[in-house]
């Protein structure tokens, strides 16, 4: 069983956070699953400093990964996309100043889709992230570095992005649990934008408590986003209370075709685990899920298409030479950026563009307010929705490669829950063939504490956390 | 009288109008005071639109549209929600534009303006709030120039942008609409006009119902006014020959004052507009009350004002009020010395001498202007001495009195008027004669002669007076 936060607190009081980080640097420097793509050079600086100054913050001295796609002043941040390489920022996004405060120490950046795009870390500049359990697989996506480096114990916790199940997918894929809170919970400032409208910073770990107490630090409001809500945080404080009397909600759709029957399966027997403990399940019906997928892809489009318009190779990162500005920049973009990427910028454009806006991106916003109401009507009468997190186990790298509707049909589970808002977390339910699976238990806006409480008393009652992947050294 | 505007001639215009008195830029914390700085020293990552940031969207810049818009007599809107413009340009940091699409902060209004056959009203279509980009700095002329600079200060500065109705029918219209909207906008106290690019103006002109052109970028009022001229007499003579107007948009090249093709129809941008999704829709509607009370005096109700509590005429309140500098200067000498005199005195004497010199009332104070209506009023100096003072003023600086002792500008009365009277009338017997004669003119001959021995320090009525009392006594 891998270290939790309690754990390290005490390694730190009994040796110090310098050795405790040298540690997991070793453990990253040992690894070949390609999870990072900088590791931060003032890491051991990071720790002396907690060592010597005596910070007594709630993560004084643990190690943390981010993802590439979140703004570290002074640490590359390139989103794992050619566009960007040797981009520095000059800023601190908001969950960085409050794990600072917080005294973690940012160890590296984590390997992530380029920009974001895609399910499996495959698109990544630096190469796909391999799974801990059969480095043959995927590690997910789009967080996958930020997944597979908790699960292979080369970091506690770490922070990831989830814009359509960027944080969930990998979590599942990799065995650890990662929560997409609510939409306005943690401040985007600083986070890259893939699509905005869509996207939240999420915490990835071995432990439900641990991505509770990473709660504690980041959710705290923040006026530079405007979408940021004031909320009263406190994600720990009911975390041990039980799930006796809990409503839960099993929608039909998200057991429909394409999930794998041994996921289904495990998914059913968490489930009836949750009864044993006391709480009872209904099934509902949210039955404009079909369509939220269609509705995900051109709304994270469009807005795509509109963010990463501002990679030119004007201001920073990598630029292609032209004779002209925009020929500069055209041929920045045609050399820098992936093929998914190109992919969604165009999708994007088309589907905004005169004549087709309508057709398009106006439909998708009806079926977004269609798929917050199944939500909303469905939260009347429980607590949490249960559902698989993806519909199979990690698949093979190379595998979905070719074939991108068959990646972006995976997201089936994920994408509706972006497009409403709400909160998520996956966490391990048992093994398929050696493969993690993960059981996602979906929450009422800013209700992340009842979520936390049911996966965290299923977690007291299982033990799928306290297997080792292969690859933990 | 009526206007039949013959040639059927439609101006519309759309006015960029620059915030800069707020102390913020409109999305971030970045100071506004940049015009004297160097270079990409007023920015931060959210104007740089580093990868990341997010806007925060500047209240008070909301609060100042709609002030702009109660001043033009427009609708509020309910909710305000920002959309993006996509497009690329090196000095877009984003690659897109913040701006306001189908739901504009205030829309149909109108104001009310000296027209071709009196009083006409323009209305106005909408103003909503925008984001200016950063500027393009060409290493010497931009065909030559190596490479391109670009400072990113202007960036994010708050942008209201005023589109009027087609309602102008002649350059002069458009030329008093612009002067209009300017002049309300400095008594709202939202911008200062003498700051470079702060109000940037394209126009909309069609003839004869035909297509219409537009002309981008036009810096200036008088600009605006030559633009239109010439756009106008180029689409008559098209359509002289016997040719269409083609809808496109042009570009006015100010040195040669002639309108130049950028772009047809076809070739314009697909802006994919598309609702901000970082800046959530703001319910602004119960704002309007209370921005209402607080709403200034606008300069057509400081006109009747004027004419009405000083008793001035419609010319002289026109010219006082049309610059709120000039407005508030009068009030202020017009509470120490006599409002009637102060009329004159300002509005016919200095601020000709100021348009004279190019410029504006901030050359001259209070102080010395009530210094010199009052030295006219006692009569220690005359008119022409007043005058005098004022140009050396604005010419080599000083204050009254000193300028009166070094030139010697007080009035000359008394025992030095009537020895030049004895004088003059020993002097000029012929003239005498005349005058006896009955040739009325050769009075004003001798009272000039006076004059100029008192080097038009005396005050030429008195002397008149004096001259008659002087010829009854001892020529008669």
């Amino acid at each position: 069983m891998l270290d939790g936060l309690s754990d390290i607190k005490n390694r730190i009081v009994s040796s110090s956070a310098e050795e405790v980080v040298a540690s997991y640097l070793e453990r990253i420097e040992k690894s070949n699953i390609n999870a990072f793509t900088c590791i931060a050079e003032d890491a051991i600086e990071q720790a002396k400093k907690v060592d010597s100054l005596d910070i007594e913050g709630p993560l004084a001295g643990v190690p943390i990964a981010i993802k590439d796609n979140i703004s570290t002043k002074g640490l590359s941040t390139t989103c794992s996309s050619a566009i960007l390489e040797g981009y520095v920022p000059p800023y601190d996004a908001h969950v960085i100043e409050r794990l600072r405060k917080a005294g973690a120490v940012i160890i590296g950046k984590s390997n992530m889709d380029e920009f974001g795009m895609g399910t499996s870390t495959e698109t990544s500049t630096y190469g796909p992230t391999l799974n801990p359990w059969d480095t043959e697989r995927v590690a997910g996506g789009s967080s996958g570095g930020s997944a597979a480096a908790v699960a292979a114990g080369q970091v506690p916790v770490s922070l990831g992005s989830d814009t359509g199940g960027s944080v969930r997918c990998p979590a599942a894929f990799c065995g650890a649990v990662g929560l997409k809170p609510t939409y306005g919970a943690v401040s985007r400032y600083g986070l890259v934008s893939y699509a905005n409208s869509l996207e939240q910073i999420g915490p990835l770990a071995n432990r439900v408590e641990d991505v509770a107490a990473l709660m504690d630090v980041i959710g705290t409001y923040d006026n530079r986003d405007s979408t940021c809500v004031k909320h009263n945080a406190g994600y720990t404080d009911t975390l041990q209370d039980g799930v006796d009397g809990l409503k839960i909600g099993v929608p039909d759709e998200y057991f429909g075709e394409g999930i794998d029957d041994n996921v289904q399966k495990l998914v059913w027997d968490a489930i009836g685990k949750f009864e044993d403990m006391g709480a009872e399940y209904t099934k509902v019906s949210m039955p404009n899920t079909p369509y939220a997928l269609a509705a995900y892809y051109i709304i994270a489009m469009s807005e795509a298409s509109s963010n990463l318009a501002r990679f030119d190779g004007t201001r920073y990162g990598n630029r292609s030479e032209g004779e002209n500005w925009h020929m500069m920049a055209s041929k920045t973009r045609q050399e820098k950026f992936g093929a998914e990427v190109k992919r969604r910028i165009l999708l994007g454009t088309y589907a905004l563009s005169a004549g087709y806006h309508d057709k398009y991106y106006l439909k998708a916003l009806k079926v977004r307010t269609l798929v917050k109401q199944d939500f909303e009507r469905a939260f009347e009468d429980v607590d949490v929705l249960m559902a698989p997190t993806m519909p199979t186990p990690a698949f093979k790298i190379g595998e979905k490669m070719d074939d991108p509707l068959s990646l972006y049909l995976s997201d089936v589970n994920t994408v509706p829950i972006n497009l409403a808002g709400v909160p998520s977390i996956s966490v391990p339910c048992g093994f398929s063939e050696g493969l993690p699976v993960g059981l996602q238990v979906i929450g009422n806006y800013f209700d992340e504490a009842t979520i936390l409480k049911a996966a965290h008393s299923f977690e007291k009652n299982t033990d799928h956390h306290t297997k080792l992947a292969a690859e933990v050294v | 009288m009526v206007y039949e505007n013959p040639d059927g001639v439609m101006v519309g215009l759309e006015i960029h109008v620059q915030l800069n008195k707020l102390a913020t830029k409109l999305f971030c914390g970045c100071s506004t005071d940049y015009h004297t700085s160097q270079p990409n020293t007023h920015v931060c990552p959210v104007c740089m639109g580093l990868p990341g940031c997010l806007p925060v969207l500047n209240k008070r810049a909301v609060e100042y549209a709609i002030r702009i818009g109660l001043a033009l007599n427009c609708e509020i809107v309910e909710q305000t929600q920002f959309h993006r413009k996509n497009y690329y340009y090196p000095d877009l940091p984003k690659g897109f534009q913040t701006t306001q699409y189908d739901y504009p902060i205030v829309s149909d209004g109108r104001v009310v303006i000296e027209g071709e056959d009196g009083e006409h009203v323009v209305r106005i279509r909408r103003a909503h709030m925008e984001e200016d980009p950063g500027r393009l700095m060409h290493m010497g002329s931009i065909d030559r120039s190596k490479g391109t600079l670009i400072d990113y200060n202007r960036s994010g500065m708050a942008l209201i942008e005023i589109v009027s109705e087609p309602d102008m029918r002649s350059p002069r219209e458009a030329r008093r609409f612009l002067d209009k909207l300017r002049n309300i906008l400095e008594y709202l106290d939202v911008f200062d006009s003498t700051l470079e690019g702060s109000m940037r103006v394209d126009a909309n002109i069609s003839i004869g119902g035909g297509d219409r052109t537009e002309v981008k970028n036009i810096s200036s009022h008088k600009g605006a006014e030559r633009a239109l001229l010439y756009e106008i007499m180029r689409q008559k003579n098209i359509k002289r020959r016997g040719e269409e107007v083609v809808m496109e948009t042009r570009h006015f090249d100010e040195a040669r004052g002639v309108t130049i093709s950028m772009r047809t129809k076809e070739e314009e941008h697909d802006y994919r507009y598309f609702p901000e999704p970082d800046l959530v829709p703001m319910r602004v509607g119960s704002w309007v009350d209370g921005i209402l009370e607080t709403l200034p005096e606008l300069p057509d109700a400081r006109r009747s004002r004027f004419i009405s509590d000083y008793g001035m005429v419609d010319t002289h309140a026109k010219a006082l009020t049309s610059d709120i500098r000039v407005a508030d200067f009068y009030e202020e000498v017009a509470s120490k010395v006599d409002p009637a005199a102060a009329a004159v005195w300002v509005s016919d004497v200095l601020k000709g001498e100021l348009n004279y010199r190019d410029l504006t009332i901030a050359s001259f104070n209070v102080e010395n202007m009530v210094k010199i209506i009052e030295l006219v009023a006692s009569g220690k100096i005359t008119e022409k001495g007043a005058v005098e003072i004022i140009r050396n003023i604005l010419d080599e600086g000083g204050s009254p009195m000193d300028i009166v002792k070094e030139k010697g500008l007080l009035k000359v009365e008394g025992d030095v008027v009537d020895e030049a009277v004895g004088e003059v009338l020993k002097e000029n017997p012929d003239a005498l004669e005349d005058y006896f004669a009955g040739k009325e003119k050769s009075l004003n001959f001798l009272v000039g002669q006076v004059m100029k021995k008192t080097r038009g320090r005396a005050d030429a009525r008195s002397v008149r007076e004096m001259m008659l009392e002087e010829i009854d006594k001892n020529y008669r």
